[in-house]
C-alpha cells in the first residue's frame, strides 16, 4: 500500500489530538508515515504507532523554533522527497496551513485546505469540505500533482490502530530562505486548565448579553460543570470581555463539537461559519427572533442570567 | 527612496447574501452583490499607516478579478491608497488559489514592490494560504497573521498570536505580510477621499500582458477540482421553550436525555 505522509502537531512531544484523528483518516488511503519536527520525538512515536504510523521521520533543529514557517517546509519537503507519498495531510492549524500551501507549490500540487472528512477514491483521496459557513458541503480532490490536504481538528474520532512506528532520522538541509523571518521572542499561552477550545466535546460560548468581563463567570461555571471549553463571540472579545483566543467564527476558532451552547449570542453568519458543524446545538437567548434559533436542537428564550445559572447547578446536582 | 507598498485586495460575494455556486461548481457571483474583502479592509488600513510613517510611500492596490471587482479598488482607492492595478481577462474564470498566486506574483513583479500585504483570509475561500504562497513564489520572507505590524530602517516587524504562543516576528525588506482583524478598526472613506479616488489611475492587465498562458490558470488549469457541491440539509426544526422559571432545569433534561450530563 501506498504511504501517505501526516504533519505532526505537537508541544514538546505531546501530540495534539487533530493528528491522531488525522492518523485514522490516513489509512482510508494509505500507510501512515508521521513527519515529526523539533523535540520530543520519542515520547511522541508511542503515542503515533499506537495510532497507526508505521514509521516516524524525525528532525530536531534550532531552525523550526527560531525562524517562522519555512524550515518546516524545508523539512517537509526533504520528507516527500523520501518518501514520494500518495497524500499529504497536515492539521488545519494557522501555521499548518501555511506550510501545506508552500509545500504544494514546491511540489507543483494542488492543495486542498479545511477538509472535515477524508475517503479513499479512484483518482485519489476525496475532501469533504464545509463551505460559505456551513451553507454547502462539496466534495473536491487534487487533479495536479500529489494531493496535499489539510484537516479541521474533529473530523474523525481517533482509532487506535497499532503499528512499527520506527523511528527513523530525517535528514534536512535547510535552504538559504529559511533563515527570512526571525521569530525574535514567543510568549507561550497561559493553559486554563479548560480543554483546548478546537478539540473540545463540548463548547460553551458567551456574547455580548454576557454583558462585561465581570459576568463571564456565570460562562465558566457552566463550561466547568461539563468539562467543557468556553469560547466567545467576536462582540464580546471586541469589548475587551474575553481574550481573542477564545473566539470562535470566520476570523476566530472553528469548532465542531459535539455540543455547543451559545448564549447571548445572536448567531450573526461569520459567528455561524465557525460553529455551525457543530452535532448538538443549543442556544440561550432573551429574543425569540435571534438567527442563532434556526440551527438549535434545543433553545431557550429567555435571559441568560436566569437560565445558565440554573442550568449549572442541575449539571451540578445530576453529576453528584 | 519611495516605500513601494502592494495591498492585495480581493472582491468577493456578500456573506450576508445567500451565496451559491454556479453549474460548473465555481462561485456564483452573479447571485450576490460584491464587496471589497472586509478583511481586506484591514489591509489597506495598516498599508496607509505603515506609508504614514515612512518618509516617502506609493500604495497600489492590486485585484485579481472580474469586471465588477473595480468596486473594490475604488473602495481602497478612496480609503488613500494612491493607484490600482486590476488583472481581469476571461480565461480567469474559475483560478483556483494556486492559480490566482502565479498572477498575483507576475502583477506584483510588474508593479515592482518593497511589502506586499495582505488581508488574512478571503470571506469567500477562506483558505488564508495565498500571503505564504506568494512569499514562496516571490522568494521573500513570510511575515504573516499579523495583529499589529510596523516598518522601520528596511525592516518590517509585527506580532503573530498563534493557537500556542504570541511571537515577535522580524523580516528584512522585501517582505509579504498578511494582517488579522485585530489590527486595527478600517478607516472609512470620506468624501474627499471618495471624489479623490476618481481621479487616480486603475490600470487594467490581461493575461498576455503578464505573459501567463491561458492553460496554466482558470477551471481548466487549476490544481483542485470540485466533483460535487450540495446545500446542507436544513437542520431538523430543535425545540424552543420559553423560560417562565424553569428553562435552566428543562435544558438539562435535553442535555441528559442527549447523554450528555
Ligand atoms: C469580516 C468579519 C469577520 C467576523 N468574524 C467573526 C467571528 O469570528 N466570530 C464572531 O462571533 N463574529 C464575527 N464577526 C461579527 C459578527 O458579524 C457579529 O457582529 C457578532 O458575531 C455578534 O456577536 P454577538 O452575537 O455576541 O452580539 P449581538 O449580535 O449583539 O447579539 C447579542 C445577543 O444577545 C442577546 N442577549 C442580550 N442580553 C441577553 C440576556 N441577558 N440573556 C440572553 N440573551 C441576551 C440578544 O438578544 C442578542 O441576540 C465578524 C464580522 C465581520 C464583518
Ligand atoms: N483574487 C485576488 N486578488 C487579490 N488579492 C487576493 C485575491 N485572492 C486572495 N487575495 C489576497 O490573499 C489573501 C488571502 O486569501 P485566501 O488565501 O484566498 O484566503 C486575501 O486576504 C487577499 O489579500
Amino acid at each position: 500500500m501506498a504511504e501517505v505522509l501526516v504533519y505532526v502537531d505537537h508541544v514538546d512531544g505531546a501530540v495534539r489530538k487533530p493528528t491522531l484523528e488525522l492518523l485514522t483518516l490516513a489509512r482510508r488511503v494509505g500507510e501512515p508515515v508521521a513527519v515529526h519536527l523539533g523535540p520530543g520525538a520519542d515520547s511522541a512515536a508511542a503515542v503515533l504507532a499506537e495510532h497507526g504510523a508505521v514509521k516516524v521521520l524525525t528532525a530536531d533543529a534550532s531552525e523550526f523554533a527560531d525562524y517562522l514557517v519555512v524550515p518546516k517546509v524545508d523539512a517537509l519537503e526533504a520528507a516527500y522527497q523520501a518518501v514520494s507519498p500518495a497524500a499529504v495531510l497536515v492539521p488545519s492549524s494557522a501555521e499548518g496551513k501555511e506550510i501545506a500551501a508552500r509545500l504544494a507549490v514546491r511540489i507543483g500540487s494542488g492543495i486542498i485546505t479545511d477538509a472535515v472528512d477524508l475517503e479513499s477514491g479512484d483518482e485519489g483521496p476525496v475532501a469533504t469540505q464545509s463551505v460559505f459557513a456551513a451553507a454547502f458541503t462539496t466534495k473536491s480532490r487534487v487533479s495536479k500533482g500529489t494531493p496535499v490536504i489539510t484537516v479541521k481538528p474533529n473530523s474523525a474520532a481517533p482509532e487506535a490502530a497499532p503499528a512499527a512506528g520506527t523511528v527513523e532520522q530525517l535528514s534536512v538541509s535547510f535552504g538559504e530562505k529559511s533563515t527570512g523571518t526571525k521569530v525574535v521572542s514567543r510568549t507561550p499561552r497561559e493553559s486554563t486548565g479548560r480543554p483546548e477550545l478546537t478539540e473540545a466535546a463540548i463548547v460553551v460560548s458567551g456574547g455580548r448579553g454576557v454583558n462585561g468581563a465581570e459576568n463571564f463567570h456565570v460562562i465558566e461555571e457552566l463550561a466547568d460543570s461539563l468539562g467543557a471549553a468556553v469560547g466567545a463571540s467576536r462582540a464580546a472579545v471586541d469589548a475587551g470581555w474575553y481574550p481573542h483566543s477564545n473566539q470562535v467564527g470566520q476570523t476566530g476558532k472553528s469548532v465542531s463539537p459535539q455540543l455547543y451552547i451559545a448564549s447571548g449570542i445572536s448567531g450573526a453568519i461569520q459567528h455561524r461559519a465557525g460553529m455551525q458543524t457543530s452535532k448538538t446545538i443549543v442556544a440561550i437567548n432573551k429574543d425569540a427572533e435571534a438567527p442563532i434559533f434556526d440551527l438549535v436542537d434545543y433553545g431557550v428564550v429567555g435571559d441568560l442570567f436566569e437560565v445558565v445559572p440554573q442550568l449549572t447547578e442541575e449539571v451540578k446536582s445530576r453529576k453528584g | 527612496m519611495s516605500l513601494r507598498i502592494v495591498v492585495c485586495v480581493k472582491y468577493v460575494p456578500d456573506a450576508t447574501g445567500d451565496r451559491h455556486f454556479a453549474e460548473d461548481l465555481t462561485t456564483d457571483r452573479d447571485a450576490v452583490d460584491g464587496l471589497l474583502s472586509e478583511l481586506d479592509e484591514y489591509a489597506v488600513e495598516q498599508a496607509l499607516q505603515i506609508a504614514d510613517e515612512a518618509d516617502d510611500a506609493e500604495i497600489t492596490v492590486l485585484t485579481v478579478g472580474p469586471e465588477d471587482a473595480k468596486d473594490a479598488l475604488r473602495k481602497a482607492l478612496s480609503m488613500g491608497a494612491d493607484k490600482a492595478v486590476h488583472v481581469e481577462d476571461d480565461d480567469l474564470h474559475g483560478t483556483d488559489a494556486l492559480g490566482t498566486s502565479v498572477v498575483l506574483t507576475k502583477a506584483i513583479e510588474h508593479i515592482g514592490y518593497d511589502l506586499v500585504v495582505c488581508g488574512m483570509a478571503s470571506t469567500d475561500g477562506t483558505m488564508g494560504v495565498l500571503p505564504a504562497i506568494l512569499a514562496e513564489r516571490l522568494g521573500v520572507p513570510q511575515v504573516t497573521l499579523l495583529s499589529e505590524v510596523s516598518v522601520e530602517d528596511g525592516k518590517v516587524t509585527g506580532r503573530r498570536d498563534g493557537d500556542t504562543a504570541t511571537e515577535q516576528l522580524e523580516a528584512a525588506l522585501p517582505a509579504v505580510v498578511s494582517v488579522t482583524d485585530q489590527s486595527g478598526e478600517a478607516r472609512y472613506p470620506s468624501f474627499k477621499g471618495i471624489m479623490a479616488a476618481k481621479k487616480k489611475p486603475v490600470e487594467s492587465l490581461d493575461l498576455s500582458d503578464l505573459g501567463i498562458e491561458a492553460g496554466e490558470v482558470g477551471l481548466e488549469g487549476a490544481w483542485t477540482k470540485v466533483d460535487d457541491a450540495s446545500p446542507r440539509p436544513p437542520r431538523t426544526a430543535g425545540t424552543i421553550v420559553k423560560d417562565e422559571g424553569e428553562g435552566g432545569k428543562q435544558l438539562a433534561e435535553f442535555l441528559a436525555g442527549q447523554k450528555f450530563v
